[in-house]
């Protein structure tokens, strides 16, 4: 599931977990609009939920953020993320 | 020294008079300022050439201070993504407003904050109204005003828009730094030190040549961020010599945009640091508890379909009555009127004005009530912030027709009436998913045409009659679903527009927003469909008049009987049927009213649909259930389609679309089902 680089899509990050943005992938028209929402390298992330299909929820800057899964898939973080008990 | 983007003599702006821009993100509650600092006195127009809705108006102060204010587009950042952000760019390069005022939520500071470093960046003299502290509050987010202030280097004046508090100190605020540009020095937003010597290359190389009046320093900072907008105009701008040496340097720092949005952020990190406090970790706020069920994949349908019974319930409780008492009132003082002021006049025009004029207007009033609860349900969901939520839950189902979470709210409500379902269409932020909503709401079979449904039905078939209505209502979903694929398919060549929507904190509603938002979309109907359904209302008149004496002997009949060809593949031989599905235009329940008319009895008459009945077969009268339902949207809905979208072309596509949709349903039907029975005989 974790590649060897230590990235992976946020779309496999669990509910609850936090990670740090490493980078976008995609067209420039959507990584240009993802960044300006405040997903940029460095930025923490926390999944507020995620069923695994479907889109998911994700905490940003301050923001609440609903994601389709292939957006979610195109935003990879790092795999060290540190879990919460919810 | 502003210029009238309507084409035409403003009705609020006052000439002379300093302009004040205002900005801010989506859910910062912008609007609720710009109603509380206008009022009535604004005008809802469109951009000059677009869809997006333009809201102006004027500020008058006790001491005879007059503003003119400008309600910009939200949007998220100044870079060209969206139609919205272009409008609101080019508003502040081309028309310089005065000042501007940037409308920040209290409660997502570090991100609202994006677009005030943008537009320090444009060297636009501004003031931040620091909004919904209140709401940021609730959070356990404390903002300090004077330390960001202090930080910034602009007036930040604290607001609680909804309660009406702060909002005379801002537009105070904005008024002085108007009068007195020179005293105002913000700190501007500074890049990564690594990147200046590259921004300084792409600086000299287009000194001299940056057409007027974009700024040098900002026109070489979008081209680093890869602005396409701004690119193609310094191409032609370039000579070619030096476009090509342009064009090497930014190819080598092709991803210099990630870097520049991050250097932002890194910047705003540094001016709130010392000005928020964040709330501690692992609280659960009010917005979370309420999304554990609003959200939930099961829980939130059910709570949507919840929300959407009660808008239901008060349209059939409240509105419908209303409406049809509304009508009937206005129609007896208007035709009372008529006779009074027409009893000389000769027979065509007492006609043209009795049953053409004023039945227009019926029409027009007819469709108010609904549209008032159904514009104070969508403003009251929005304000609070759950439509964001209900788009959640159903964009795993609307993806599937390329369509985004927020098209199931206007189309559902299409139930009603098609009209609502088009004008709800404007939630939708991306254009090719709210024309794909537009051309789809009349699929959805409105409350009109299923009561002819119920009035023919039960006397068509002698058993399953509430299993054909059911299978006729599934026809027209399954048919809507069917075309939302292949047009995505097709036209949108299956690009899925991407996800990616902000869920607002809830909040209780502002009543002057949600009345204000009523009013304007409200009136924004009457001005605009209301005129061409008038128009279009005596042209049917006419046209079911001339040459007479009755609509048997009219222009309309005339077409019926020539159309009867066409008819017959469908098993109706009868030109009456015809003439009825065409006067159904008018208003889908006409469809009963002509039939009555033609066949002689009472539109009330339970006899008439058994007579109506007894010129079909029974393959034939599924086909004209059939045609009836999917058959082109009435006059009010095209009239509505027309205005949003400003196009012929998709409105004839509208109506195209559903013509043929419908004559190939009736046609299928009457053919396999007279193939059926005959094989069974």
């Amino acid at each position: 599931m974790t590649g060897s680089n230590g990235a992976r899509p946020l779309s496999e990050l669990p509910a609850g977990s936090e990670g740090i943005i490493l980078e976008l992938l995609g067209g420039r028209g959507f990584r240009s609009r993802v960044a300006n929402l405040g997903f940029t390298a460095g930025a923490t992330v926390k999944v507020m939920q995620n069923y695994g299909h479907g889109p998911m929820l994700v905490s940003i800057r301050g923001t609440l953020v609903a994601l389709g899964r292939r957006e979610a898939g195109q935003v990879l973080v790092s795999a060290d993320a540190k879990s919460d008990e919810r | 020294m502003m210029h009238d983007h309507d084409g035409s003599p403003s009705a609020t702006l006052v000439a002379g008079a300093r302009t004040i821009a205002l900005i801010g993100q989506p859910n910062v509650g912008k609007s609720t300022v710009f109603n509380m600092i206008t009022g009535l006195n604004q005008h809802v127009g469109n951009w000059p050439g677009k869809t997006v809705e333009k809201k102006s108006g004027v500020f008058r102060g006790q001491n005879g201070v007059v503003l003119n204010i400008v309600d910009l587009p939200g949007t998220y950042s100044l870079t060209a993504n969206s139609e919205e952000e272009r409008i609101a760019r080019d508003f502040l390069i081309h028309e310089r407003p005065d000042v501007a005022i940037a409308v920040v939520n209290a409660a997502a500071l570090e991100r609202n904050l994006y677009l005030v470093a943008e537009l320090l960046a444009l060297g636009q003299p501004l003031v931040l109204g620091l909004n919904m502290l209140d709401v940021a509050d609730q959070h356990g987010i404390r903002v300090e005003p004077h330390v960001l202030q202090a930080a910034l280097g602009i007036p930040v004046i604290p607001i609680i828009a909804a309660k009406n508090q702060g909002v005379r100190e801002l537009i105070e605020a904005a008024a002085a730094v108007a009068e007195r540009p020179g005293d105002w020095k913000p700190v501007r937003p500074a890049i990564r030190p690594e990147h200046e010597p590259v921004l300084a290359a792409v600086q000299s190389l287009i000194a001299g040549h940056v057409p007027r009046p974009y700024p040098e320093d900002w026109v070489a900072l979008k081209l680093l961020e890869g602005d396409a907008e701004i690119t193609a105009m310094m191409e032609a701008a370039l000579p070619a010599e030096t476009w090509q040496q342009l064009r090497g340097l930014l190819r080598e720092h092709e991803d210099a945009y990630l870097d520049i949005a991050g250097g932002r952020y890194e910047w705003i990190g540094r001016m709130v640091r010392a000005a928020v406090t964040q709330p501690r970790a692992g609280a659960i706020t009010l917005t979370e508890r309420i999304d554990r069920v609003a959200t939930h994949p099961l829980a939130g349908l059910v709570l949507l379909l919840l929300v959407l019974g009660v808008a239901f319930w008060l349209t059939y409780t409240v509105a419908t009555p209303l409406a049809e008492w509304l009508s009937t009132q206005v129609l007896a003082a208007l035709d009372a009127l008529a006779a009074a002021l027409l009893g000389a006049a000769p027979a065509w025009l007492f006609g043209l004005v009795s049953d053409g004029l004023i039945h227009g207007v019926g029409t027009v009033f007819a469709f108010l009530p609904i549209l008032v609860v159904f514009f104070a349900v969508l403003g009251a969901l929005e304000d609070i912030g759950y439509l964001a939520r209900g788009a959640y839950v159903m964009d795993r189902f609307m993806h599937l027709m390329g369509l985004h979470g927020k098209s199931f709210m206007p189309l559902f409500l299409g139930f009603g009436c098609n009209v609502p379902a088009v004008l709800g269409s404007r939630i939708i932020e991306e254009r090719r998913g709210r024309w794909l909503t537009i051309l789809l709401a009349p699929l959805v079979p409105c409350t009109a045409r299923l009561a002819v449904l119920a009035f023919l039905a039960p006397a068509f078939f002698s058993t399953g009659t509430t299993l054909v209505s059911l299978g006729l209502v599934g026809l027209n979903l399954i048919v809507l679903a069917a075309i939302g694929i292949a047009v995505n398919q097709i036209a949108f060549r299956g690009e899925q527009s991407a996800f990616i929507m902000e869920l607002p904190l809830y909040h209780v509603p502002n009543l002057r927003t949600v009345g204000l938002y009523v009013w304007n979309n409200t009136l924004s109907f009457v001005r605009k469909a209301g005129t061409l359904i008038l128009l279009a209302s005596m042209a049917v008149w006419a046209l079911s008049s001339f040459p007479g004496p009755g609509i048997n002997d009219s222009v309309l009949a005339a077409f019926g009987r020539l159309l009867t060809p066409l008819g017959r593949l469908m098993g109706l031989d009868d030109w009456r049927l015809i003439v009825a599905l065409l006067t159904s235009f008018f208003a889908k329940e006409n469809t009963i009213a002509t039939l009555g008319i033609l066949f002689n009895l009472g539109a009330e008459s339970p006899d008439l649909a058994t007579a109506v009945a007894a010129v079909l077969a029974a393959p034939a009268r599924l086909a004209f259930l059939a045609v009836v339902m999917l058959f082109i949207p009435c006059l009010a809905t095209t009239a509505t389609i027309q205005q949003e979208t400003r196009s012929w072309r998709w409105t004839a596509a509208a109506i195209g679309l559903t013509l043929a949709l419908s004559l190939l349903a009736g046609i299928l039907i009457y053919q396999v089902g007279s193939a059926l029975s005959a094989s069974q005989l």
